[in-house]
């Protein structure tokens, strides 16, 4: 399989929520050009706005003006989706350590934040993070077109010159 | 803005109806409506999420805290009509264990 993206798409927007749906709704509509199942294109949504929304809530201080930085790289077989933030890093263990499903515990042990992070490793078919200054989230979404539906309105993959 | 919340109280139970998309920007609306219902003594709450298109991590979360919130207060919280969607969301985070969930009420019946 092809190595090399056939299509980029790049974006910023403000680290606001309001932005998170603006968002979602683009990432959205690529994954439908790529002919993505119903269920699968929900998936990525959601992965997207939780990356999103994470950077909303943890990357910038109120003061700063911060952004979110999203490319998409379009593979023959794949979706890879990367959310990046110039804020304050995290360590990812740590954090990793928190979260998880509610499994055993009592409604006060519940916490009502975490649940991201687990939801996109969860939804997505590989998940990377890293970065030092700032956060990187890249997340993979593969195209299962065997068991797809040949969709009319998907476009082909563009030749690679 | 892209989500619809009405809220009837009838025998004292108070009825949520949501529509539409529960994210990180609608969020505070629905928190401004749901917490302080939580927060009455003895308090009824049924939500019917039967025409939510949308949930994330945000939603679960408010209703994560909305739960702990009844629990403290003695109240009961109630979640009904959920989408194939939605239900699975709560699911894989484990939280269909923890939640009152009744799918068996459908969004039509009203």
């Amino acid at each position: 399989m092809s190595n090399k993206a056939s299509d980029f798409i790049e974006m910023t927007v403000p680290a606001k929520t309001d932005y998170v749906g603006v968002v979602r709704l683009t990432i959205s509509g690529i994954a439908n050009r790529m002919g993505f199942a119903f269920d699968e294109i929900e998936d990525i949504k959601i992965a997207v706005s939780e990356a999103c929304t994470n950077v909303v809530n943890h990357a910038y201080t109120d003061s700063e003006k911060g952004q979110i930085r999203i490319g998409c790289g379009v593979y023959e077989n794949r979706l890879e989706i990367m959310v990046v933030d110039h804020g304050k890093s995290f360590d990812y263990d740590d954090v990793n350590k928190s979260l998880g499903p509610v499994e055993g515990k009592s409604v006060e042990q519940l916490n009502e934040g975490g649940l991201g992070l687990f939801l996109i490793e969860s939804l997505m078919d590989k998940v990377e993070i890293s970065g030092e200054a700032g956060v990187i989230v890249m997340m993979t979404k593969y195209l299962h077109r065997d068991e797809v539906e040949e969709n009319v309105d998907r476009t082909s993959p563009a030749p690679t010159q | 803005m892209n989500l619809q919340i009405s809220h009837e109280e009838t025998n004292g139970v108070h009825y949520l109806t949501l529509a539409g998309e529960v994210d990180a920007y609608t969020a505070p609306k629905l928190k401004e409506m749901l917490v302080p219902l939580t927060e009455e003594k003895n308090a009824q709450i049924v939500i019917d999420l039967a025409n939510i298109d949308y949930m994330d991590s945000t939603g679960l979360g408010i209703f994560v805290g909305a739960l702990k919130s009844t629990k403290k207060n003695d109240g009961t919280l109630k979640l009904r009509g959920m989408t194939e969607r939605v239900k699975r969301l709560f699911e894989i985070t484990g939280l269909t264990e923890v939640m009152d969930i009744d799918n068996e009420v459908k969004g039509e019946a009203r």
